[in-house]
């Protein structure tokens, strides 16, 4: 699925990342827990998350994650943002709740990972 | 080459500047992707848990041509057992470590199954180190 299908899917906005929006992701994955995302060997997917901090950036940094969703409405601050583009990645903002924004990619063909 | 960082407990704004630059080295390096993924994971999860529970700490970096080693040093309250805190889920992390998160349990086993070596030493009430050796493929 193309950054730029996930967007429309979730009515999303797009913070960060705007020339990265042709870029494919095959997996996501939906978590609050930084230390679980950390565990995963999969590293081309698209992470789903209500955790808004300069954390959750970091931890895509090292697990070579390219592209965060951002739910429930929450907006990235500016260091955040910076921290994004410094590393190339793709920041999206949906309005719909984690539950949603998973179901809706689900639907639309997003693989988990397991 | 070798590096050094400091790191300062509770500053979580600061956590993960060491990895970050790590990892700029390691590529510059043309280090194999998933070899420098999964040392600076390792090393990420370290200097979590030293924001997270320690006072101050230091991150030293040696890289050779075959390897890295890395030594993550704090002042703080120490690992009282470490078999207990190797294993998956135990934790001692506060609240606001977990607010951030962290602080599930899952960091010393990461840190086990990212690395080749994995050593840890820790004085209860004066501070801990951990050694990590990652091999170049």
């Amino acid at each position: 699925m193309k950054l730029k299908d996930i967007a429309v899917v979730l009515n999303a906005t797009i913070s960060c990342g705007t020339d990265k929006l042709d870029q494919e992701v095959e997996m996501g994955y939906s978590s609050d827990l930084m230390s679980d995302v950390l565990t995963l060997d999969t590293d081309n997917l698209v992470l789903l998350t209500g955790m808004v901090n300069l954390q959750a950036i970091r931890t895509a940094e090292m697990a070579d994650i390219r592209a965060i969703v951002f739910v429930r409405n929450k907006r990235a601050n500016q260091q955040m943002l910076d921290l994004a583009k410094e590393n190339g990645m793709c920041i999206l903002e949906s309005p719909y709740s984690l539950f949603k924004s998973s179901g809706l990619l689900f639907q639309a063909g997003l693989k988990p990972i397991y | 080459m070798k590096l050094l960082f400091t790191i300062q407990g509770g500053d979580f704004t600061r956590a993960g500047h060491p990895s970050s630059e790590v990892k700029k080295v390691l590529k510059q390096l043309d280090i194999d992707g998933k070899t420098i993924k999964n040392i600076v994971i390792a090393l990420y999860e370290a200097e979590v848990n030293v924001v997270a529970h320690a006072w101050k700490g230091t991150v030293s970096v040696e890289i050779e041509e075959n390897k890295i080693t890395i030594w993550v040093s704090d002042e703080g309250p120490g690992i009282a057992d470490i078999e207990l805190a190797m294993q998956a889920g135990y934790s001692t992390a506060s609240k606001e470590v977990r607010e951030m998160g962290f602080g599930a349990g899952m960091g010393l086993p990461n840190m086990k199954k990212n690395t080749d070596e994995l050593h840890i030493e820790s004085e209860v009430g004066i501070g801990t180190k951990v050694k990590m050796v990652n091999y170049f493929s």
